[in-house]
Order: structure tokens, then sequence, then C-alpha cells
């Protein structure tokens, strides 16, 4: 048995500290919810205004452009269509859209991140173990927090998402950027490249294919939240897997879990494809 | 003439430890002792000479002799331990970020050993890459890069990318790519060595028609004593960071300073 007098607790300092910021800070956080929403919900009616059809047309050119096969642009096209054709076309937009925010903002934050990371050794000492703790957090311990401060639905969802989906990205800009030759690196310095020069000409395009990589692992990771998205009041295919548990539905779970791994192989499909240098680089 | 480039006593240690390093090294400490002191490697050590406007100034040395490190002082690619060193009568150590970026850009440009081309270029970007950078107009790129790629030999290939090309022709990219920039002064860091002897001699060559016509201060750094020689207007031997013995190719052949410089000589005349 564990000593009494050696423990201690966080929990109610943790608790103290949250009921505060909810108090003092909330009407900013629910500002920040409500224009997240905004643009949530304004991206998934447009999915949804889109014809069915041209949606998959759409899908379909960026599969071809990423891919450059047709064979696999109109495996793409078929998957999807599939997903319609069980009728969950809806439920399909409603999880793309909060995918494509989440993935958007995990960009916007991650690649950031990464490049600074590759600059500065300091910076990647801290940020390391940090990205390591959102990793292996389990959600449900960030969830709570995240909801008191903004409420139900798909704003939590997505910062879940953000938190859980960004590390791989940051890791591999990381990785990408300090793995461009150093002789190259040493060139481009010796003809007087700024810093943003050398970022935008030579490191950026140099680090791409890992950059990519980091999105493509960013939004697998992002679909693997959606059921749990879906506990906390997001909608879309996540909830009719929730249902199916809940009900003992299989059919209906087995349905939207399949219709997960469509919209996963898609969007793998795509983002391996333009992660591929376009002339293959020989050391 | 006047000296362009001016070296005053530089060195140059890398470790944690570099003022423990020297204060040893002017004691009269050798390398190894420095190294197993203070866990120092010394690039070069007191180091002082001057180039001339418009010659082929070689620096020779084995590997590890710090030539390398050396050139790399003269665009600041590595900053000095200490000492000076002055570029056309300026100490370019006192330069600040953007003085420097000039520096770069207008007055000196290098080729390298490994070429440092960029792969995701085109050879005709490629060479364009030092105007693109101080930001000449994309017709003024172009042109230039144009009659560098010709110059050079290359017509053709302007669309190609580097990994399509052989390395005797990706060096001519390096090459070009450093001429194109148009500078004063042109640092070559080992750019033939990498490449088999029958291109080595076409570069070479190359360099010197070139030069002919360009009239560039040119610091050329090799491995190879016939390459110096044949190069070079002067050359200077390095060893362990210090210089052994600056010259004519032909005092370096009739009175080599000492045995390390006797050594490269005789085996030369051997190999005659």
């Amino acid at each position: 048995m564990f000593p009494d007098d050696l423990t201690f607790s966080i929990a109610d300092w943790v608790n103290r500290g949250v009921d505060a910021l909810v108090t003092r800070y909330g009407d900013v956080f629910r500002q920040v919810s409500d224009s997240l929403l905004w643009l949530i919900v304004r991206l998934e009616s447009g999915l949804r205004w889109l014809p069915w059809w041209l949606l998959l047309i759409i899908v379909g050119g960026i599969a071809l452009h990423a891919t450059r096969k047709v064979f696999s642009a109109l495996l793409i096209v078929g998957l999807l269509f599939l997903v319609g054709a069980v009728g969950l076309w809806d439920k399909l937009m409603q999880t793309l859209a909060l995918m494509l925010v989440a993935t958007l903002i995990a960009v916007l934050i991650g690649i950031p991140l990464g490049v600074m990371a590759a600059r500065s050794k300091r910076l990647r000492a801290v940020l390391m173990p940090l990205l390591d703790v959102m990793q292996t957090l389990p959600s449900f311990v960030y969830l709570i927090p995240v909801l008191m401060l903004f409420g139900l639905g798909k704003v939590p969802a997505i910062f879940a998402t953000v938190i859980y989906a960004t590390p791989p990205l940051v890791r591999l800009t990381d990785l990408g950027i300090r793995q461009v030759d150093p002789e190259v690196m040493e060139a481009v310095n010796a003809f007087g490249a700024s810093r943003w020069q050398q970022l935008f000409s030579v490191q950026l395009p140099l680090a791409m294919p890992s950059i990519m990589a980091g999105v493509n692992q960013t939004t697998m990771m992002a679909l693997s939240m959606v059921v749990i998205a879906s506990m906390i009041g997001a909608r879309g295919l996540g909830e009719d897997v929730l249902v199916g548990i809940q009900t003992l539905n299989i059919g209906l779970g087995l349905e939207a879990g399949l219709a997960i791994v469509i919209l996963a192989v898609v969007i793998d499909r795509i983002t391996q494809a333009y992660g591929r240098p376009r002339h293959q680089v020989q050391p | 003439m006047t000296a362009r480039i001016e070296v005053r006593s530089v060195s140059k240690v890398f470790g944690a430890k570099p003022e423990a390093a020297l204060a040893l090294l002017h004691q009269g400490a050798t390398k190894e002792q420095v190294l197993a002191a203070t866990g120092c490697v010394i690039g070069v050590d007191d180091l002082s000479l001057s180039v001339l406007e418009g010659e082929i100034f070689v620096i020779m040395g084995l590997s590890g002799s710090g030539k390398s490190t050396l050139v790399r002082h003269l665009n600041r690619l590595i900053d000095p331990t200490c000492g000076q060193v002055l570029i056309d009568g300026e100490d370019i150590l006192a330069f600040d970020k953007a003085r420097l970026q000039h520096f770069r850009r207008h007055t000196v440009s290098m080729v390298f050993q490994g070429f440092g081309l960029l792969p995701h270029r085109t050879v005709l970007e490629n060479i364009a890459y030092g105007l693109k950078v101080r930001g000449e107009s994309r017709a003024q790129c172009r042109d230039r890069a144009q009659y560098w790629l010709a110059a050079v030999g290359l017509q053709g290939y302007e669309g190609k990318w580097p990994h399509q090309l052989s390395g005797g022709m990706r060096q001519r990219v390096g090459l070009a790519r450093a001429l194109a920039a148009d500078t004063p002064i042109l640092l070559l860091d080992e750019a033939f060595s990498a490449l088999d002897p029958l291109i080595r001699a076409d570069l070479q060559d190359q360099l010197l028609a070139l030069q002919q016509e360009l009239k560039k201060t040119i610091v050329f750094i090799t491995h190879d004593l016939d390459e110096a020689l044949r190069l070079g207007n002067r050359i200077a031997i390095l060893r362990d960071g210090r210089l052994i013995q600056v010259g004519a190719p032909k005092d370096i052949l009739e009175h080599p300073a000492d045995d390390y410089v006797d050594r490269f000589v005789q085996r030369r005349v051997a190999t005659l």
C-alpha cells in the first residue's frame, strides 16, 4: 500500500482552474466557437448543395490529377458512389466537412510549427514531448474541458481531432526539412538567398513528400476520431456507428464503418499521390 | 596588382571550448594534443594569405588539411574563431545580415564538390538561381542563363532535371550557375575532384579558356598537384590547417619548402 502522506492530487487545482477559465473567458471561447461553427456549417451545406454527380466528377478530376491513372480515379469515384448508394451521402458530406476543417487547422498549425522546430533545437526539445502527450493522452481527458469551453457539437469535435491529428504533421515537416541535402542548403546560402527564399524555393518543395506523408497521417487520424466526435454531438458517419453499437444494429454500424474506410482510402490515395515527387530525386 | 582577398591570422576551431584550444595552440601544441586536451578540432591555424586581382589561386592539401574550411571563410559560410577576412579592403566579418546577403549575391559565387544543384529545378532554372535570388527580371534570368548554358556546352539540356545528367554535366551546370551570377570572385571547392580524369581535364581546359576572357579572381581548392600546377598562377599548400608554402608552380616544383611538399612533388616526378 502506498503511504497516504506521500500522495497528492492535482484534481482540485485543475478543476478550479478550468472553472475560472469558463467563467472568466467563456464569452471569448463562445465567439471562437461560433466563427468556427460558421465555417464548418458553410462548408457542409456547400458540399450537400452540390449535386452528387458533380461532386463525384470533381473528386474524380482531383484523383486523376493526383494519381495520373484512369483506373485509380475510376475506382475512387466508384467507391464514393457506393457510399451514396447505401444512403449515407449526407452523412458522408458531414464527416468530410468536419475532416476538411480539422485538417485545414492542423495544417495551419502543424507546418509552421514543424518549420520552426527544424530551425531551432531548443524548440524541438520542448515540442517533441508535448507532441507525445498530445498523441497518447486519452482523448476523453481533454474532451471534457473542451466541452465545458465550447459546448456540445462540431466545434469540440474539431478541437479534439486537431489535438490528436496535428503531431504527425509537425514531426514529418520537421524531419522533411532537416533531411534536405546540406550541400544544397550551403549552395543556396552561398548565393545569398534570404531565409524566406530558402524556405519557399528549396526547403518546402524538397520536404514536400515528407510533408504530404504528414498530411496523409493527419487525415487518417482525423478519420479515426469520427466516432468519438459523434459521441459529443458531431453528426456524420460516426453517428451511425454509434447508433449501431447502442441498438445492437450490427449491419447499420458496419455500413457506416465501411463508409468511413472508403473515405479514408479515397483521401489516402489522393494525398499519397501528391506526396510522390514528380521527378524522382536520386542521391 | 592589388590584393582582392586578404586573410589575416585566421584560426578556426570546431568544438565547445574554442578559447582553450586557441590558447593551447599559441603555446605550440599540435592538432592531436589540442584534440586530446579539449575535444576541439582545429580547422585552420593562424593562417594569412592574399589573393591578387585576376589570378587563379590554388589552395592544395590532403583531406583534413583545412582547405575546404578555409575557402568557406571567404563567403562566410563559416565564421572564423579569430582573425580577419578582407575582400576589396573591407572586413567581411563586420557585415550585418543585409550587407552579407548583398555581398554573396553580387561579389562572390561558389562551385561545390557535390554540385549542390536544386533537384526540383531544371538545368536552366538552376543556372538562373543566383540571378533569381537577387531579384533580376524573368527575361534577364532566362537570357543570362541561356548564354552561360551555351558557354559551358550544355545546349539542348535546358529543360532536363539534374538527376538526368552525368557527373561532368552536372558540374558544368554548377559552374554555369556560378558564372551567371557574374561576380568578380569565384570560389571552386574541389569542383572537379569527383569527376573522372578525362572529363576533369575537359573542365580544366574550359575553365582556363573562360578565364582568358573573364579575368576573374578565382580561388580553386584541390588535393591534386597536377590540377594545381595546371590551373594555378600561384599555389598555396596547406597541412593541418597551416600554410606550408605559397608560390608560383615553378617555385613549388623547384624549391619545395619541406618534406611534405617534397613528397607531393616527388610522387609527381615518379609518375612522369
